[in-house]
């Protein structure tokens, strides 16, 4: 509960902080809207001479974009800014704050900052999602919703852990601000349905780095495809990948030794 | 400001900045490392064209031409944008209008000067990649091959001279990093970075020939792997030296007039 109240006012800065800058969060949010085009026009492309793509539509592919779009929104949104201000107060030794405060340090430091214009990216994700139903001619099941949304759950707790356990490299390299964009570009992997992969790739993107799991398993699940085997899977993933992170975290977190203060 | 002052201390500018890109060689590697839009995109290519091939390309030519667009794209990277915006920012755009050297030719060197770097770390891959899996459609002809080394270069040249426009506009508007954003998305789809122009309807391939940003990445990727003759070929370096010349001019132009309204606040 005193988590929650916390959350909330950190939520409420990050928005007023933005809020300053009227004009540029909007034109931040129009920007990132017409990103999404990068996904999307080498499909239209694809598309344009065949009906599938290994086995998939192009409706049914959208989807995979539509909740890659959503999750970029996440990760850029709620997790990057956040995070990165970590690599910040490690390089200048002004961590000690924030380790002296009665709260969660992990806790502190993941809500820190957001970047509210992102949520733009819901708004297209969620028009893509409708386009695509429309196309094929038929809403989901309520119950593929409620397996979709779970599936959100765990797809960003899973990003989340992920990007704990880069930043915690922060406290041995000390200079990692551009290993986030490391993470962005893999990421990117994610824009396509995960049977596009072949071989040794569709390995590392299934059980290394599980971009399958984050974008392909939710979409699946929107069309009423993903048994529960796999679902349970991704759920899996989501746990072990936090506890994994968590326990990273406090292992950097022991390393620091307050650099400059 | 003379021509020979410049050519006097352009070697010097150089060294300067092939010793800075070997300062931060960890980051530069990481940089490399985080170009991955040429792969995800040939992953999806790739497959697509195994299963029928996409206009004239098929699964082969695919791999060659994203494995081309991974090394021209790593040959022909600018970000001058983003340096100009931070000296205007931070005002230190004024000493750089004391030294006797014109601005915009000391951010061009430096540019340059980490090219050798940046192709240490990634055209051994890259090179060996290509000639173990598309050997075969590689160009043979040493004449395109020539032109290919031309078109790199301009190829170099309009993105840097892009860039410094951008850089210029945030002389007249603070800071104009949103519309290096704007442009990147144009060029990501313009310049066959994601899509290869040819495979694009027929009326968006006539909006992209008359574009610059094909002239960036595609028309060099399409002279390696050998899609054009050598007459067709010259006419497209025609084109690209014709833009070249116009963003010199219009580049010139709008930084000497923002330099008028520049306030060097902060520095």
């Amino acid at each position: 509960m005193r988590y929650l109240r916390l959350f909330l006012v950190q939520l409420r800065t990050s928005v007023l902080l933005t809020m300053q800058y009227r004009l540029d969060f909007f034109l931040e949010g129009m920007v990132e809207a017409i990103w999404t085009l990068t996904a999307v026009v080498p499909l239209l492309v694809v598309y344009r001479d065949r009906a599938t793509v290994v086995g998939w539509t192009l409706p049914e592919a959208m989807l995979v974009v539509a909740w890659f779009t959503l999750l970029q929104g996440v990760l850029e949104g709620a997790i990057n800014p956040s995070l990165s201000q970590v690599v910040e107060h490690v390089r200048k030794g002004t961590l000690d704050f924030l380790l002296l405060k009665p709260a969660d340090a992990q806790f502190l430091v993941s809500t820190a900052r957001f970047a509210p214009w992102k949520a733009t990216n819901v708004l297209v994700s969620a028009g893509m999602i409708a386009w695509a139903f429309v196309r094929i001619g038929h809403a989901p099941s309520a119950s593929a919703v409620l397996l979709a949304l779970l599936l959100l759950a765990t797809s960003c707790a899973t990003l989340y852990a992920f990007w704990i356990i880069t930043v915690s490299a922060a406290f041995v390299v000390v200079r990692v601000d551009n290993l986030t964009y490391l993470f962005s570009s893999v990421f990117d992997a994610a824009r396509w349905p995960s049977t596009v992969f072949r071989g040794a790739l569709r390995a590392v993107f299934t059980f290394v780095i599980p971009l399958a799991v984050l974008t392909t398993y939710p979409a699946e699940a929107l069309l009423g495809r993903l048994d529960a085997v796999r679902a349970l899977g991704a759920v899996m993933v989501a746990l072990v990948a936090l506890f994994i992170s968590r326990l990273v975290w406090t292992r950097a977190i022991a390393r620091y030794t307050s650099a400059s203060s | 400001m003379s021509l020979r002052a410049t050519l006097r201390a352009t070697p010097a500018l150089l060294r300067v900045g092939l010793v800075e890109s070997l300062a931060y060689r960890a980051e530069l590697l990481v940089w490399i490392l985080a170009t991955t839009m040429p792969l995800v995109m040939m992953a999806l290519f790739a497959t697509v064209a195994r299963e029928a091939p996409i206009g004239r390309y098929g699964e082969g030519e695919v791999i060659a031409y994203f494995l081309a667009t991974f090394l021209v794209r790593q040959l022909t990277g600018s970000w001058a944008a983003w340096e100009i915006n931070m000296d205007v920012k931070q005002g230190t755009l004024a000493t750089r209008l004391l030294r006797p050297i014109h601005p915009l030719w000391a951010y061009a060197c430096e540019g340059i000067a980490a090219l050798p770097l940046r192709l240490v770390l990634s055209a051994p891959l890259a090179i060996v990649a290509l000639i173990l899996t598309s050997r075969g459609h590689l160009a043979r002809d040493p004449v395109i091959w020539g032109m290919f080394a031309v078109a790199t270069l301009l190829a170099w040249a309009i993105t840097f001279l892009i860039n410094a426009a951008l850089g210029s506009l945030a002389l007249f508007v603070d800071s104009s990093l949103r519309w290096v954003d704007v442009y990147l998305l144009l060029f990501f789809v313009g310049s066959g970075y994601l899509v290869p122009v040819d495979v694009f309807p027929g009326w968006a391939r006539t909006v992209l020939d008359a574009l610059p940003f094909r002239y960036q990445i595609g028309f060099p990727v399409e002279l390696m792997v050998n899609v054009h003759d050598r007459a067709h070929a010259l006419a497209l370096l025609g084109r690209q030296l014709a833009w070249t010349l116009a963003l010199l001019g219009a580049t010139l132009a709008l930084f000497h007039r923002g330099l008028r309204r520049f306030g060097a606040f902060g520095g």
